[in-house]
């Protein structure tokens, strides 16, 4: 049992880079994330796991960090919006949504862009259906997700070009 | 360099990213959230647990002694004046309180949870008073006076908006067809994804500094130094990035004044942030309004006249919420040619967290009343709603009852558009048997300013410094809605030059102009119309120095391609910098800057409701197709057309975006979203019960611009941000009526409601004329 006012030592990877921290065991990880590690591009939307703004890939899964203590990720890898960006270059879903405008007042934008980076992993190359399923559990109260959907399909559209495009060349060979 | 047809322009017109779209994707944004200062304690409020209470005493002493607490501040220990619409609000609340979540006091702590410690601290003892909820009630004499302070107002009647135009009897007398019917909205929030907060800090010397994602921010500033007895030259209110607003964060409300009492009294900066509960329970709301509306048309299908008896329930205190009912107006008497019209309207008290300002502003609310009740007239008479829409659209030339003069007016093919694309004319009204069915819905609302202050201007400034960098210095805000980027778009192509060499600045009211604030869908016509002019002038000085440096008259000359060139001669050209540098950087040198303050040619309404109150209106037209599931009631929304008149889009794909957005709360609003409130209290405060639509609950939905270029707007553009919320709800009711023949009396249209009405077998009320609305 965690008494209150006790404190844990843990180490945590994000985004590459090793943070050993004493943190309280009550503290959540969207806290942790926030105001310890001052990683603030991850937002926080609500306190009742509903909205997807504090959305990070915990591990390879996609969590909401507003749903885990901080003492939970002693060990873990995780990644947030800042990570995407490889050497100062947007990643291509980045690209996507401010190409695309999925995105208006960019609150919801950080947890979307890691909900959506899950899912490309899991299914490189979603239908317009499997995408909406799978972004259900991110709230985006500007756009209607209509520019979000469609950012999210032409990184898909890429992936599935390249795939034909991959076939293609084996079958030249 | 004046509108000339798109293809002339360079900028304006092209499907262009946000300029802050870089910055949001990468996480970099500092949101007020996000922002961390030295010192910096957190706040939090002590809210009325009861719906309507006198205070009989506070006790703050032991929160004030616990370790760790820098301010406690109750109306006892602190300076404030009255607030808000009829000044029938006060920060921390003196006497008594009204609703659930009413502020009693609030502490300052230096974390989250001594903060919350001390507010379970501090003693309030209440006498607990008879309270009102519904609004019906609330206006019998015999209900408990909400306000009792005020003795000039009985049954809890705020305010009242009454209007006639012409003499609806006389036209009762000739109609052949007259439908009636009650429809009503519920409490609704405008639900931004980022909570409201508020960073309030005095400075050794006196100086107060306010960071606030608020959108009236010279108003704001003001209110902050008329409660509080500031001085309001010796504040600063600047504005991070907002993570969304919607209305909700218009203007100053409790939490702000609280914030500011906080910081004063600890001598230190102060955050206060509102729970996501707390957005839920303690900030405004869109107010519901119950409106008994009757229409009637001669046998041809003209339209005779509107009679409304409307009862708008704002809640515990006035806000802006209580006037709505000017824009709710404007939609009974002005959508479609309407010759005759009366309209009754109390605005009334009740305990209930209380009504602001919303995407739609009574718009939502009142189309859903009239724009069902053409479906119900065109059925009554046999006759088509679009034929029936068309033969009484507004066009341009019209002066409405109410003085609105509409200029450039496209509603007849944004009818004809969405009607030719939802197949209309084969589907509707052939489609039940599979419980399917379309509905038609169009809207009317200002697009060009609203006159609501003495001003309705904007300011702006534009400078272009040694490096040949241009920044536009706008008075307008950036809600997240594009308007910088629409802004900075309207300034390069004044100017000649690319997107990328404007940068804007908004957000600091030491720095720039006065603006009314965004609201009203105004900023791309009213602030656009402002940075054009400020571009132009800034534009013309450099015109002149190049002149001077190629010999040639300013008239003859022209930019292009980051330069100024002969146009006769392009090869005599100097670059855009250079001219800058050679205009500054000499004897006598002087730099380019260039001012200007654009107030819109409107008109404040008179007391009897009219004046041209906007210089442009806005128009749409949508169809919405549903299938409902008649065993259990779910309405399920298959598609949405929508066809709006923009005036020109000064970038269609934010354009688009807005569209989209507003008819996704339009939906939202339709099928959904509710604060459910048993006893005064909302019961489910969170995402999860409110029932805000997913990616999964959004159909496609079809953007139409109509492009009419309006002879005011900037390019011909006119206000289109919250145009998409209004149609959807009134859309998807006859949608709904089509496809199962009852008649929709309230949204949203949750199951267990359209069960109800199916069940009960509701339909439409002729009062006169065929006797059966059922088209099926």
């Amino acid at each position: 049992m965690i008494r209150q006012g006790t404190t844990h030592t843990i180490q945590v990877t994000v985004n590459g880079q090793v943070y050993n921290r004493v943190v309280e065991a009550r503290q959540l990880l969207v806290h942790f994330l926030r105001d310890t590690l001052d990683l603030t591009g991850t937002h926080i939307g609500c306190d009742t796991g509903s909205c997807g703004a504090c959305s990070v890939i915990f591990n390879g899964q996609l969590v909401k960090s507003c749903m885990l203590l901080a003492p939970q990720a002693d060990g873990a890898e995780i990644e947030t919006v800042e990570g995407l960006a490889r050497s100062g270059e947007l990643d291509p879903l980045q690209q996507s949504f401010s190409a695309h405008h999925g995105l208006q007042c960019g609150y919801c934008t950080p947890g979307m862009l890691m909900t959506a980076t899950y899912l490309l992993r899991q299914n490189p190359t979603p239908t317009e259906e499997e995408i909406r399923q799978g972004i259900k559990g991110n709230i985006c109260r500007c756009t209607g997700y209509v520019n979000i959907v469609r950012s999210i399909s032409a990184v898909a559209e890429a992936h599935r070009a390249t795939a034909v495009g991959t076939t293609e060349g084996r079958d030249q060979q | 360099m004046t509108a000339g047809p798109a293809e002339d322009l360079q900028v304006v017109g092209k499907r262009l990213p946000k300029l802050d779209a870089p910055q949001k994707v990468a996480g970099q944004t500092a949101y007020a959230h996000d922002l961390r200062m030295s010192g910096l304690l957190i706040g939090a409020i002590l809210r009325s647990p009861h719906p309507h209470a006198r205070i009989l005493s506070i006790d703050v002493s032991a929160a004030a002694q616990l370790p760790g607490v820098h301010a406690v501040v109750h109306a006892g220990n602190v300076e404030q004046r009255r607030f808000g619409y009829n000044n029938d609000n006060l920060p921390l609340k003196q006497n008594k309180v009204r609703f659930i979540g009413d502020e009693v006091a609030a502490v300052a702590a230096i974390d989250e949870e001594t903060a919350r410690h001390a507010l379970e601290l501090i003693r309030v003892d209440y006498e607990v008073l008879p309270a009102v909820f519904d609004p019906f009630e609330a206006m019998d004499e015999a209900s408990p006076p909400i306000h009792d302070e005020r003795l000039d107002i009985k049954g809890n009647v705020s305010m009242r908006w009454d209007f006639d135009h012409g003499d609806v009897d006389a036209a009762a007398s000739r109609a052949a067809v007259i439908v009636e019917g009650n429809y009503s909205s519920p409490q609704a929030a405008p639900a931004p994804l980022e909570t409201h907060v508020i960073i309030a800090s005095f400075d050794p010397s006196g100086h107060l500094t306010v960071w606030s994602p608020v959108h009236m921010v010279f108003m704001y500033r003001k209110a902050l130094a008329d409660c509080l007895g500031l001085d309001w030259r010796q504040i600063t209110v600047i504005q991070p990035s907002v993570g969304g607003s919607f209305g909700g964060k218009i203007d100053i409300d409790s939490h702000d004044f609280i914030a500011v009492m906080l910081a004063r009294q600890a001598r230190r900066p102060v955050r206060l942030a509102m729970t996501r509960e707390e957005e839920f329970t303690g900030t405004r709301t869109r107010q519901p309004i119950h409106f008994r509306l009757r229409t009637g048309a001669d046998a041809e299908g003209n339209l005779l006249f509107r009679d409304a008896e409307v009862v708008s329930d704002n809640g515990a205190y006035n806000a802006w919420g209580s006037h709505a009912m000017l824009v709710a107006m404007n939609t009974i008497t002005s959508m479609y040619r309407v010759p005759n019209s009366r309209i009754r309207c109390a605005v009334v008290y009740t305990n209930k967290n209380y009504g602001g300002s919303v995407r739609g502003f009574g718009n939502p609310q009142a189309t859903f009343a009239v724009e069902q009740q053409m479906e119900e007239v065109a059925d009554a008479l046999g006759m088509d709603p679009m034929d029936l829409r068309l033969r009484n659209a507004n066009h341009s030339g019209d002066v409405t009852p109410q003085g609105m003069e509409i200029t450039s007016c496209a509603l007849s093919e944004c009818l004809q558009i969405v009607r030719d694309q939802s197949g209309w004319d084969e589907r509707r009204g052939r489609m039940r048997d599979r419980h399917r069915g379309l509905g038609a819905a169009a809207m009317i609302h200002v697009g060009g300013g609203a006159r609501i202050y003495s001003s309705d201007g904007c300011g702006a400034m534009v400078k272009v410094d040694d490096s040949g960098q241009i920044t536009l210095i706008s008075g307008a805000s950036e809600l997240g809605q594009g308007s910088e980027t629409a802004l900075a778009m309207i300034v390069a192509e004044e100017m000649g030059v690319p997107l990328e060499a404007v940068h804007v600045v908004n957000s600091n009211t030491d720095i720039k102009p006065w603006d009314v604030g965004v609201h009203a869908s105004r900023t791309t016509f009213v602030a656009g119309n402002a940075a054009r002019m400020a571009a132009a002038a800034a534009r013309d000085k450099l015109l002149e120095t190049a002149g001077e440096l190629l010999g040639a008259p300013s008239d003859q000359l022209r930019i292009r391609d980051g330069a100024f060139e002969v146009t006769a001669e392009p090869e005599r050209r100097i670059d855009f910098p250079r001219v800058v540098r050679r205009r500054l950087l000499r004897e006598g040198g002087s730099v380019v800057m260039a001012s200007s303050f654009y107030d819109p040619p409107t008109q404040h309404q008179d007391e009897n409701y009219r004046g041209n109150i906007s210089a442009a209106y806005g128009f749409a037209a949508h169809v919405a197709e549903v299938e409902v599931d008649p065993g259990t009631g779910m309405v399920r929304l298959l598609n949405l057309w929508t066809a709006h008149d923009v005036g020109r889009a000064i970038n269609p794909m934010l354009c688009e975006g807005q569209i989209e957005g507003g008819a996704a709360m339009g939906i939202g609003l339709a099928l959904s979203e509710e604060l459910v409130i048993f006893d005064g209290r909302i019961a489910a405060p969170n995402f999860h019960d409110y029932g805000l639509p997913t990616a999964a609950d959004v159909p496609r939905i079809v953007v139409n611009l109509v492009e009419t270029i309006d002879p005011l707007g900037p390019f011909g553009a006119k206000g289109v941000g919250e145009a998409g919320i209004i149609p959807p709800p009134a859309a998807i009711a006859n949608a709904v009526a089509d496809a199962t023949g009852i008649r929709p009396r309230a949204y949203p249209m949750r199951p267990w409601e359209v069960k109800r009405w199916i069940d009960s077998d509701e339909r439409s009320q002729v009062i006169r004329g065929k006797g059966s609305s059922d088209h099926g």
